[in-house]
């Protein structure tokens, strides 16, 4: 992979003060807010001081990893799985073991797509490449595994009847919730399917666009891009898989039930 | 005669209270067996007991002597059909429904074996429950159980059912249905009164 390592194309690299000047555009936004009476003050001042915060924070501790501390890698990508699991289990809380659910979704899907980047060598293994990748991997897993676990367990609530009647022509929990999986993995799947489709067209994704900052060209930048959206949609697909089979496999008993919190829903 | 079914001390618990509390009695093998009561009297929760869309938190059911629990649950299902008070219809054809011998189970729930080609979902309510009571019947079950099937019907296709209803029970089939109009313990051969768990019980 071709790291941009050519100067910045802004005036030098941003500093605290830079930073501290761009706050004015935030002024703005909270003098909007005020002025409109959106009651969006608040929460602008929380997100921005948070956002400072945690990125200074992220910064010196890729900083500390990137200079010589490379073992703290699979560390570092093991804690943002972890967060994004809870992160996913609040969004699904209705699902029994959903927290348990995006774990193992998230982290099967990071290994996974990583493995087979890294495998392929498209990838180093070092710790420049794996985090950043590793991390639009666990934010694209997490949102799949949310989605995939409420639309299943909503889905089952609302036909709970159709469930119930082809459990009773004694089909599996597997076959009858057939409909519903195949609907949940494609709702899962359809955003980065879709943002896929209309990369550079609506908007220049991240990746490209932090390259392209950074001084590379333009071409380098895309490539970068391809195999970024390539592998977001092969991390959402693993993600959803496990995900939806999961949570089917929580949804009913062993003895081919729909949980007690189904069945009693009128 | 032993009896098919038979219900043991059952409580099931719902999230306020309990839904069923200390009921027993037993479902004889042969012909109609009708429970009644009021709704809210759990009736539809003892039903789903005998093909274990639910099971009890207290007491036991047994199918033949045995507890419920014991069978695999797809064998049971097979065994034991329980048609629900809505019909549901999947999707495709009345033939994608019903499967095996369409035309011969349509015959037998009285409907036109002619409509096997046409959509499910195209039925009119009655048709669908005379449907979803061939396609139970595919299944070449002992035990037929039914939610309340005349409840969602007209007056015409009310009396249809419960002709189809007595017919086959007469047929040999053990046939149970649940029912809140106590019209029905007329057709029936034996009848189980289900009453509402009593307040001091809870």
């Amino acid at each position: 992979m071709v790291l941009a390592n050519s100067g910045s194309v802004l005036s030098g690299p941003v500093t605290l003060g830079d930073v501290a000047l761009s706050v004015s555009l935030v002024v703005v936004a909270v003098g909007i807010s005020a002025w409109q009476r959106l009651g969006l003050e608040g929460d602008m001042t929380v997100a921005t001081v948070r956002s400072f915060v945690q990125l200074i924070a992220v910064g010196y501790v890729l900083s500390y990893i990137f200079s010589g501390h490379g073992g703290l890698t699979v560390l570092a990508v093991a804690v943002m799985v972890g967060v994004a699991s809870l992160t996913s289990r609040g969004r699904a809380k209705r699902v029994p073991w959903s927290g348990v659910i995006a774990l193992a979704s998230i982290a099967v899907a990071t290994a996974a797509t990583l493995g087979v980047l890294a495998a392929l060598g498209i990838i180093p293994t070092s710790a420049q490449a794996v985090i950043p990748l590793g991390s639009m991997i666990i934010s694209g897993a997490m949102n799949t595994t949310s989605l995939v676990m409420s639309r299943l367990r909503d889905d089952f609530a609302a036909n709970r009847r159709e469930i119930e009647a082809r459990l009773s022509l004694a089909q599996t929990s597997r076959q009858a919730s057939q409909p519903w999986l195949r609907s949940a993995l494609r709702s899962g799947m359809l955003p980065s399917v879709d943002s896929t489709k209309v990369v550079g067209l609506v908007a220049l994704p991240g990746a490209m666009t932090g390259m392209i900052l950074a001084g590379a060209s333009p071409l380098a930048a895309v490539r970068l891009q391809l195999v970024v959206m390539y592998m977001l949609l092969g991390g959402t697909a693993f993600a959803a898989l496990v995900a939806g089979h999961l949570t089917v496999g929580r949804l009913f008993t062993d003895s081919h039930q729909l949980v007690k919190s189904l069945r009693r829903i009128p | 005669m032993k009896p098919r079914f038979e219900y043991r001390h059952v409580r099931v618990n719902g999230d306020s209270g309990p839904i069923v509390t200390g009921f027993c009695a037993v479902i004889p093998p042969d012909g109609l067996t009708v429970m009644v009561g009021p709704s809210g009297a759990g009736k539809t929760t003892l039903l789903r007991l005998l093909n274990r869309l639910d099971d009890p938190d207290d007491g036991v059911v047994l199918f033949e002597g045995r507890d419920v629990r014991e069978y695999d649950a797809l064998q049971l299902r097979r065994r034991v059909q329980l048609v629900g008070q809505m019909p549901v219809t999947f999707p495709g054809t009345v033939a994608d429904n019903v499967g095996g011998d369409t035309g011969g189970l349509l015959a037998r729930v009285g409907l036109d074996p002619s409509l096997a080609a046409r959509e499910a979902d195209r039925l009119s309510v009655g048709e669908a429950q005379r449907m979803a009571l061939a396609r139970s019947l595919a299944l070449a079950p002992e035990v037929l159980a039914m939610d309340e099937p005349t409840s969602a019907l007209d007056v015409a296709n009310k009396a249809g059912i419960e002709q189809l209803i007595r017919e086959l029970a007469d047929s040999g089939l053990t046939v149970v249905m649940v029912s809140h109009d106590p019209r029905h313990a007329e057709l029936a051969d034996h009848v189980i009164e289900v009453h509402p768990p009593h307040r001091e019980e809870l």
